[in-house]
């Protein structure tokens, strides 16, 4: 009997919204809407959180990566100028992380040098980058054809570059590049390979402009070719620049050393070094800084998303006050036939219910429409979760329950005699 | 045993600093069967004396036996089970649910008592049918005409098949012709056993009933058997 009464509840419900198809849909817009914008934000913080952890993840979590960087100046700017200014990571350094650190399982030392790389007309400004046979694997990078550098490379001194993706484009945007030969700074490299671009934005050398052109070279070559010092112009002058290595990469083969090693890495290096002249960077903990973001993000969003659905409920409670008002005499008619207070509280409720579940579903449904939307013409990618989906529904429904509540309940109160009299 | 039986029933409302008397004592008592019209001019206090038979409204003081209960002290949802079980109504300006359709107004009450919805709709157009509505069961109350809608009115009050069938000047908003029409058919239900007690200001609709209740200033003047 119990179930006949729900059963015949709803569908009383969905008659009423039915016959009101214009008002349920204009009540339950800020529904909708909340809805969809819940889906969406999340699918965006989703997608912008996927982006930056996979960045992450590309530098390799296993490892450690430290950079040169030029230390904060110091001292009599005029007498800096006349001599080099040497700073940075040393082939000591390297060798003594790799002596000294226990779990510590490859060392990537990598040189860099900008120059200009020429092939027949063509002439771009990008970086020879001087390393071992082993930093394909370590940096996580692909080999797209050819070969990577070679341990027989090392030994030799060989004159063979691998170029990344993008440089090799600039330079042979027809021809074969395999086997071709560049130039550079008057040294000349047959090309044995190509390399993906790294997507990842702190790769090396990233705030430089040469950043993503990169010629890949054995470090054997690189040190006979280029020594340690480097020159650049700077505005109008040149300034001499002694940098052995710009980057040395540290892998840890467990996850769990990582943070441990790191901090080893730090104390090792402060050793020999008296300024701030390297920086570290740990993407495990990028991951782990970045995975915090998402939450704070994620938290942020449901805030809006929270009040774009009470202002939704507001306008629901609204018009279900003026429905009540509209409608006290049906209330006193039914009253009057033996309804009881909690009769007329189920099917206002049911009713708030049923419209604010409707606004619900068409959200949802906005909601894995406008996301695709977004990527197709903002460009960004979005990720829709089931999850954000079923959390965005339950909450319109919680919504149309929370807000009908007070409408209810201001039905039932009615006198029967009164409303039976309303005009 | 009377069916409906009211003693020494008192009915007082407070209108700001003023006590309004609307009943000051009324004692009467409907068999079953009983075809009674309650008469007075307004101010009377029928309208209270009908409110209070129709459980829509509590007395102050006095004993209300209905059926061998009394409900005069029940609460709100008792006495709503009361009105859902025992009682019919039938009113001036016929109460019917704009946006239903003339079985789903029949069904209300039955609907409340908590009949599926199969045995209801079989019930109520039934009902329909016996009313002369059979060709209108589909149609809107605003697609029928005055006494088309009363006649969906009595259908309904008849829906529960009440003790007590409670009309309130049910040809008030009727022409003379319809008005004789919807008084012929509460006489047919009457002759079938029902109990009608109705208000009424008008002498020639009082005509039709068995018993005339006379009221002034919420007392009983007169109370004639014919």
């Amino acid at each position: 009997m119990v179930g006949f009464r729900v059963q015949r509840t709803i569908r009383m419900g969905l008659k009423s919204i039915w016959l009101h198809k214009l008002r349920s849909v204009l009540t339950s817009v800020g529904i909708i809407l909340g809805v969809c914008s819940v889906i969406v934000m999340l699918a965006i913080g989703e997608g912008l959180s996927y982006e930056v952890q996979e960045q992450i993840r590309q530098l390799g979590s296993n490892n450690i990566i430290i950079h040169s960087v030029k230390p904060p100046e110091e001292g009599n700017v005029a007498t800096e100028q006349t001599r080099a200014l040497k700073y940075g990571l040393t082939y000591i350094d390297a060798e003594r992380l790799r002596s000294t650190i226990p779990n510590v399982e490859v060392v990537v030392p990598v040189r860099l040098v900008r120059r200009h790389i020429v092939h027949n007309q063509r002439r771009v400004d990008g970086n020879i980058v001087g390393t071992v046979p082993w930093y394909r694997e370590v940096a996580n990078r692909v080999l797209l054809r050819g070969r990577f550098l070679t341990t027989v490379d090392m030994h030799a001194q060989a004159a063979v570059c691998v170029l990344n993706e993008p440089l090799s484009r600039k330079l042979f945007p027809i021809e074969e590049p395999l086997g071709r030969i560049v130039r550079a700074g008057g040294d000349c490299y047959q090309v044995v390979g190509i390399l993906r671009a790294s997507s990842a934005k702190a790769g090396s050398a990233g705030n430089e402009p040469t950043a993503g052109l990169d010629a890949y070279i054995p470090m054997t070559t690189a040190e006979g070719r280029y020594g340690d010092i480097d020159m650049r112009r700077r505005s109008g002058s040149f300034e001499a620049v002694i940098v052995q290595l710009h980057s040395i990469i540290v892998q840890v083969p467990n996850l769990e050393d990582v943070t441990l090693t790191a901090k080893a890495v730090e104390r090792v290096l402060r050793h020999g070094h008296n300024k701030q002249d390297f920086e570290m960077i740990v993407p495990l903990e990028l991951l782990e800084r970045a995975r915090e973001t998402k939450r704070m993000f994620n938290l942020v969003l449901g805030l809006i998303a929270a009040i774009s659905l009470v202002v939704g409920g507001i306008g629901i409670m609204n018009i279900m006050l003026a429905t009540v008002t509209e409608r006290t005499r049906e209330i006193g008619i039914r009253r009057a036939l033996g309804a009881r207070r909690r009769d007329i509280i189920a099917q206002f409720l049911t009713e708030t219910t049923l419209v604010s579940a409707t606004g619900g579903m068409l959200g949802v449904a906005l909601g894995l429409l406008a996301p695709y939307l977004v990527t197709r013409f903002a460009g960004m990618l979005t990720i829709v979760t089931v999850s954000s989906c079923i959390l965005a529904f339950s909450i319109s429904v919680a919504v149309g329950l929370i807000f009908g509540i007070y409408p209810a309940y201001r039905a039932a109160a009615m006198d029967p005699i009164e409303a039976l009299r309303h005009e | 045993m009377p069916i409906a039986e009211l003693r020494s029933l008192v009915k007082t409302y407070q209108m700001g600093p003023a006590q309004v008397h609307a009943l000051r004592g009324v004692n009467l008592a409907f068999e079953k069967g009983e075809y009674v019209a309650i008469m007075g001019p307004s101010g009377s206090g029928k309208s209270t004396l009908l409110n209070i038979l129709g459980c829509l409204d509590t007395p102050t003081a006095g004993a209300y036996l209905l059926g061998g209960q009394d409900v005069a002290r029940l609460g709100d949802a008792a006495l709503s089970d009361v009105r859902c079980r025992r009682l019919g109504f039938i009113f001036q300006s016929y109460n019917l649910i704009q946006q239903l359709s003339v079985v789903e107004n029949i069904e209300v009450p039955l609907f409340y008592q908590g009949w599926s919805a199969r045995d209801s709709h079989h019930r109520a157009a039934a009902l329909g049918r016996l009313v002369g509505l059979g060709d209108r069961l589909y149609h809107r109350p605003s697609e029928l005409s005055g006494g088309q809608q009363q006649r969906v009115a009595i259908a309904r009050a008849m829906a529960n098949d009440p003790l007590v069938v409670l009309a309130d000047e049910p040809t008030g908003n009727l022409d003379s012709a319809t008005g004789r029409e919807i008084l012929a058919m509460l006489g047919q239900l009457n002759d079938r056993g029902k109990t009608i007690i109705m208000v009424s200001h008008d002498a020639s609709v009082a005509e039709r009933a068995r018993r005339i209740v006379h009221m002034v200033d919420g007392r009983v003047v007169d109370d004639a058997v014919k």
